[in-house]
Parts: structure tokens; C-alpha cells; sequence
């Protein structure tokens, strides 16, 4: 059988299969977690995690809405600042330090991931911005534009007028949730990077915001968009979350319509995987043969799913693990899911203010598969 | 007949939307049980809370105490912050320094493993800290600051959506069954009693806005007792109802006014204390009617009263909340004067009962 016809077989096996019975006959895989790792200081506190990532010394970044966003009045303007914080811990969960204290594009914390040379890359949407920080810990790099001020009182997001054609939004955007040509964007939600080092930024969020895929070269100039909000192939609701394969391969958790889209590097649609719930956040492991995994985290006004979905690259389901809860083990509307190896995941969850370091258990001999 | 049930129905939508404006212009009466409730005699200790130079109290709005004795109080101060005392006074520390739960303080408790849980208004949650003060459990959720402060307070009178096993609305205060189970009151914007299981998850809940049995309005404060019982301080409606552990209604206690705080003593013979508190609306017509603590068996039976509303030491300017581990020391904060008070109890003859 040449590869083509094993595709077209896998894909009408999925197609059968997955979406109807994925559910009940995905295999349950064992795993342990340890939620105690990480030994805060005294004085500091985490708040929500809403992105975990490591880097290659296996430190661990977090990046959390914690505190309170503040008001302050201008003139006749109204500044926000305040409400994310950015920690730094070593591989055995000791604190390291804080990174940007008090940054102008720190307002609500919503990924942080760590690209192949170290570098931290922290995605806001509050400020609608992605902020690229070197090992050190400097500024090396910003995307997107904070909006001076804020509407006072708040126009909620779903029902934010939609801007008149051409004009831009005041949070960013352009037409239907397509976004402008550039990084403007309109409450980003993830950043991955391919091995030349373009940047992949996932945006946005909400009725009111970007529904599209940003890339850019690694010295940060615009190369091109595609997306725009709906749900044909290629169309996005709230595409959450972003990762890439050694290929280039461009995955994308289009949590609003339920699926997995899979993009080659320039954009083009590929095909969709589904059966796995509304992915929150994604991530692929790293080494010779890459894993998919996929969190269907629970909303956080009830305990319903929640479990973690282990994928081939080719959208094979190999297994599932956790469920929504408060206990240990269990998870609380996980935001941010890190792949530091394929048995081993950083969890973090918005509703228990918790990272967990989630361990699974292969059966022996048979690596994963 | 129809044209009958079209005037009733006319009659009752006049009284429904003018019940309310009605209430709060009028003045209520002193509680039934004032006349006949003897004084009990106290004091207050002078200067109990001793915070170091440069920090400050701001509206007291909740007290509790550990089982060494420790005072935990939680302040709306330029932040929503929680201290800790030890049992003379002195300040020992501040908990949860920036915490992203702490946006409008409204009720702390300790638990019988002495952790401390806070009650926040402003954020929805309640928050579990350890006794060394680290964050092992939260429920509900803040909502999420989007762009343009997406989530900001609803125009007066929009009605509540409807609430959620998870979800709070504006949430007041908290206790434990001896079985650990959870029991939140909730709210100022739902009208309910939500309880969980120990490890947070949503058994069951009762309750919706309303003055018949087992509906609230403004269940404003919750604590239960030895065996389980559930005692919900009905404020909106000036009675306490209590309720058996499985959320059913037991009785009703309408004769000490509006409760604002209730907390029950610990120990073999426990009793129940309920604070008809001054509103802290500055409006001093209330003064004559309001302001005293109570005194009960768990029953509702009468003890005694004791205070009068005021700002020198002694009296109460909105008692918001009241720890009462021992049956003759309360610990009382209030709102309007930004301060937490503690009261020893000086019951006639060395029993407690011979006040009655």
C-alpha cells in the first residue's frame, strides 16, 4: 500500500471512527502528577497560570493573571495597567526570579513559550501584545501595540460594534475578525516558532476579536495572515492555541468550532482533526517521533470534561488521561499544556491556580505505541 | 371573574415593583426581642488590634480567629488585604499579598483544621489558604479582564443571570458541616445556599430571591453547628432560617432583626450570636432601632443583647462580622468605623445562663 492509500484508509477510518466512537473506546492512559513542585516565595503569590513553558536547562515559566488590573484617570482617558506577572523557576521548582516587573504590556496574562534558543516569548491580551524577552531577561522584541486607554464602562466583547470597513478596531482588527494586514492584533492568544525561526502568532480572541494566523520572519517582519472567523477549513473561532511540528506543520486549536486544524507552513489547509472536544491548548513533543496533545478543558462554570487527548501528528488518537476536577490529579480549566517530553507535561490550570507536572506512564517495551 | 384575576395580577405587579423602594424608606421596628432580652454586661478591650506605622485598616470587614487564638481580619483598605494577629494583638503578618482573588473583601472564617478561607465579593471567589498561609483551594472564578474591561458592573436593577453550580454572584460568607462539606452563601446577586463536597465539588443548592420559606433576600451571612445544621442570616428579610445539612428548612427565627453577622460559640453548649447591625448608610433615624448583638440558645431562644450603635469604643458602627470561638469573647468588625473590636463577656455569677 503506497502512502497515499494509507492516508486515504487513516482518513476514512477517522472519519467512521473517531468522531461517533472516539469517545468510549479511546484508551485511558496512567499517569501521575505532582502539583508541589514549585516552592514559591513568602510574599508571592500565582494567581492563575494561564501559560507554563520550559527551557532547554528545564527551568519553568509562568505566566499569571494575578492581582488586580488598575485604572488610573488621564485627562479625559482611562489607563489600565497592572494584573500579569512573569516567573522564572530552575528544573527542581526552586524560584528563580520575576521577569518585567511592572511592564507596560504586562494586563492579562495569556501564554508564555520558550523558543529553541531560550528565548521567552509572553502573549498578552490584555495589552494585545506578544513580547519576545531574551535568556536574560531583557526586552528583545515586541509585537502588537497596547491601546492607549480603555472604554469606561466596558463594552463586553460580544457585543463590541463591529468596526466599519477599513477602519481599525480599537483593540485591533480589521472586517470580519480577519485582522489587519501586520501585527495588530486583537487579543492574541499563543506564539510558536518553525526551525528558520518564523514567528506563528494565533489571534484572538471573543466575537469582537481576530480570528486568524500572523507569521512573521524572526526579525519580526510581517510575511503574511491567512484565517478569518467562520468555520469552513481554514476559517477559525477562536483559534487558541498554536504549535508546530519538525516539518513546519502549523497546528491550530480552533477551540470555537471543536477541532484541530492542520496548516503547512505557508498556510494552506491540510486537514482537521476532530473527536478530541474544544482544544484549549495544544502542544507537540519534542525528539524523532512527535507527539499531538490536546487539552478539552472544562469551562470554568462547571467540572465537565477536561481530559487530555495523547495524538499522533496525523490526528491518530493514542490515548487520554485526566478529567475536570479539583482534586489531585484532576484538572481545572487548563489554559496552557507545555510538552517538555512525550511522557512528561506541565498542566496549568486557571480554576485551581495550579501547574501540575503530569508524568504518564507507557506500558513497558513499547515506548508510547 | 377574569376581569377579577386581571386586577389581582395589576395589584400584585404594583405591589411587587413598589415593595422594595417602599422597604427601604421605611423604618423598621426594634426587633420582638428587644424589650424582654436583658442587658449583657461587657467591655471592650481598649487598642486589641496593634498594627505597625504604616499600615492601616481600612472598612473591617471580616474577623475570625484560629484555634491558638490567632486573629485573622479582612480589610477593604486601598487593596483588599488579610492580616494575621496573634491572640494579644500584635501583628504577626499580612496573607496573600496581591492576590488575584482579593478585589472587594466581604468574610473570612477558619476552619476546624485552621485554615483560612475568604469570602471576596468583588472577584466571586472563595479562597482556601493553609494555615502557613499558601493557597490550597479556590471556588468560583474571577471573571476574566478583557480589553476594554469587558466585564465591568452590570446597570443597577439588571436582573441576575441564572446562577450556576460554580459560579458565584457577589458571594458573602462561608462554613463547614462536621463532615467537611462546604456551605457558601451567595449572595447579594444570587439568593442562595450553594454546598459542596470538602474537595469543592457542587452537591447541591437551594434558594432563589424572595420572602417565603427558603428563599433569601441578601443571605448575607452563614455559620453552622455541632450537629451539622445550617443557620443562613437572612438579612433582606430580618430572620434567620435554619436548615439541615441536606439544605432542608428546620425554622425560622424572626424576632432579632436583621442579621447582619451570626457566629456560633464553640464547646459542649453552643450558642448563637446575631448582630442586628446599624445599616451603614449613615442614616441616623436607624439609630433607635438597631445596632445590638444578641444572644441565643441554638434554638432562637432569647439569652440577652448587648452594645448600641456608635463610634466610641464599645459600640458598634455596622458590626459586618463576628468570630465567637469562645462563648464570652466576640470579635466584632464594622464597616463605618474601620476598626475590629474585642469584646469579653461578663456573664452574672460565673454561668452564663443566669443572664436569661
Amino acid at each position: 500500500m503506497n502512502l497515499n492509500a494509507r492516508a486515504m484508509v487513516f482518513a476514512c477510518a477517522l472519519l467512521c471512527a473517531s468522531s461517533v466512537f472516539a469517545q468510549g473506546s479511546v484508551p485511558e492512559l496512567p499517569y501521575d502528577t505532582n502539583s508541589n513542585f514549585l516552592r514559591w516565595p513568602d510574599h508571592i503569590y500565582m494567581g492563575e497560570p494561564a501559560g507554563v513553558a520550559h527551557n532547554s536547562k528545564g527551568h519553568i515559566f509562568i505566566y499569571t493573571r494575578t492581582g488586580s488590573v488598575n485604572l488610573s484617570t488621564g485627562t479625559s482617558r482611562t489607563f489600565v495597567r497592572g494584573g500579569a506577572r512573569l516567573f522564572e523557576f530552575d528544573q527542581n521548582g526552586k524560584f528563580v526570579r520575576e521577569i518585567g516587573q511592572d511592564l507596560y504590556g504586562f494586563v492579562f496574562a495569556e501564554n508564555v513559550r520558550v523558543d529553541p534558543q531560550d528565548n521567552v516569548w509572553v502573549v498578552d491580551s490584555g495589552s494585545s501584545m506578544v513580547i519576545k524577552f531574551d535568556p536574560e531577561g531583557r526586552v528583545a522584541m515586541t509585537f502588537g501595540r497596547k491601546p492607549e486607554a480603555a472604554t469606561i464602562p466596558a463594552i463586553p466583547p460580544e457585543s463590541q460594534p463591529e468596526p466599519p470597513a477599513g477602519a481599525p478596531a480599537p483593540f485591533g482588527g480589521r472586517g470580519p475578525g480577519a485582522g489587519a494586514l501586520g501585527d495588530n492584533f486583537n487579543r492574541p492568544g499563543d506564539v510558536a516558532w518553525d526551525k528558520a525561526g518564523d514567528i506563528f502568532v494565533a489571534d484572538g480572541h471573543g466575537a469582537a476579536g481576530n480570528a486568524r494566523i500572523a507569521k512573521f520572519d524572526k526579525d519580526g517582519r510581517f510575511l503574511k495572515t491567512w484565517g478569518s472567523r467562520g468555520s469552513a477549513e481554514g476559517q477559525f473561532n477562536t483559534p487558541h492555541s498554536i504549535a508546530l511540528d519538525a516539518q513546519g506543520n502549523v497546528y491550530v486549536a480552533d477551540r470555537g468550532n471543536k477541532r484541530i486544524q492542520v496548516f503547512d507552513n505557508d498556510g494552506t489547509f491540510k486537514k482537521a482533526y476532530q473527536g478530541v472536544g474544544a482544544p484549549s491548548a495544544i502542544c507537540i513533543t519534542p525528539g524523532a517521533h512527535q507527539y499531538l496533545y490536546a487539552s478539552n478543558s472544562n469551562d470554568s462554570a462547571n467540572l465537565e470534561n477536561g481530559e487530555i487527548y495523547k495524538m499522533e501528528l496525523d490526528g491518530t488518537v493514542v490515548g487520554k488521561f485526566g478529567t475536570a476536577g479539583k482534586g489531585p490529579k484532576e484538572f481545572g480549566t487548563v489554559h496552557a499544556i507545555d510538552c517538555k517530553s512525550e511522557n512528561e507535561i506541565y498542566v496549568g490550570e486557571l480554576l485551581n491556580w495550579r501547574v501540575q507536572r503530569v508524568t504518564l506512564h507507557t506500558a513497558a517495551g513499547k515506548g508510547g505505541r | 371573574m377574569k376581569r377579577f384575576s386581571q386586577l389581582l395580577c395589576l395589584l400584585m405587579a404594583i405591589v411587587w415593583f413598589a415593595g422594595p423602594t417602599f422597604a427601604q424608606a421605611q423604618i423598621p421596628p426594634r426587633p420582638a426581642a428587644y424589650a424582654t432580652a436583658p442587658d449583657i454586661p461587657y467591655t471592650s478591650v481598649p487598642n486589641f488590634i496593634k498594627l505597625p506605622p504604616n499600615l492601616y485598616l481600612g472598612e473591617g470587614i471580616g474577623v475570625a480567629s484560629d484555634s491558638k487564638g490567632h486573629v485573622f481580619v479582612y480589610t477593604r483598605s486601598g487593596h483588599t488585604r488579610l492580616f494575621e494577629f496573634d491572640q494579644t494583638g500584635e501583628y504577626l503578618r499580612e496573607i496573600g499579598e496581591g492576590l488575584y482573588a482579593f478585589e472587594m473583601a466581604h468574610a473570612v472564617r477558619t476552619d476546624p483544621q485552621d485554615n483560612i478561607w475568604v469570602v471576596d465579593e468583588g472577584s466571586n471567589m472563595v479562597v482556601e489558604f493553609n494555615p502557613q498561609g499558601r493557597v490550597i483551594m479556590t471556588l468560583g472564578r474571577k471573571p476574566e479582564a478583557g480589553p476594554g474591561l469587558a466585564y465591568a458592573t452590570p446597570p443597577p436593577r439588571t436582573p441576575p443571570p441564572p446562577a450556576q453550580p460554580y459560579i458565584f454572584n457577589r458571594p458573602t460568607d462561608i462554613t463547614w458541616d462536621p463532615a467537611g462539606d462546604i456551605f457558601i452563601s451567595d449572595g447579594y446577586g444570587n439568593s442562595r445556599v450553594v454546598k459542596y463536597d470538602k474537595y469543592g465539588k457542587f452537591l447541591k443548592s437551594v434558594g432563589s430571591f424572595g420572602s417565603a420559606p427558603l428563599q433569601f433576600n441578601t443571605p448575607h451571612t452563614i455559620a453552622a453547628d455541632a450537629q451539622g445544621n445550617i443557620y443562613v442570616g437572612d438579612r433582606g428579610n430580618r430572620r434567620i432560617q435554619i436548615l439541615d445539612s441536606d439544605l432542608n428548612l428546620k425554622k425560622i427565627i424572626d424576632n432579632v432583626g436583621a442579621p447582619w453577622a451570626i457566629c456560633i460559640s464553640t464547646g459542649p453548649h453552643q450558642y448563637l450570636y446575631s448582630s442586628n447591625s446599624n445599616p451603614d448608610n449613615n442614616d441616623s433615624r436607624f439609630v433607635p432601632v438597631s445596632g445590638e448583638i444578641y444572644k441565643m440558645e441554638l434554638d432562637g431562644t432569647v439569652i440577652g443583647k448587648l452594645g448600641k450603635p456608635g463610634k466610641l469604643l464599645g459600640e458598634f458602627s455596622t458590626t459586618h462580622e463576628m468570630d465567637c470561638h469562645s462563648e464570652n469573647e466576640l470579635l466584632v468588625s464594622e464597616i463605618t468605623s474601620w476598626r475590629v473590636q474585642k469584646l469579653v463577656l461578663h456573664p452574672v455569677a460565673g454561668d452564663s445562663r443566669a443572664t436569661r
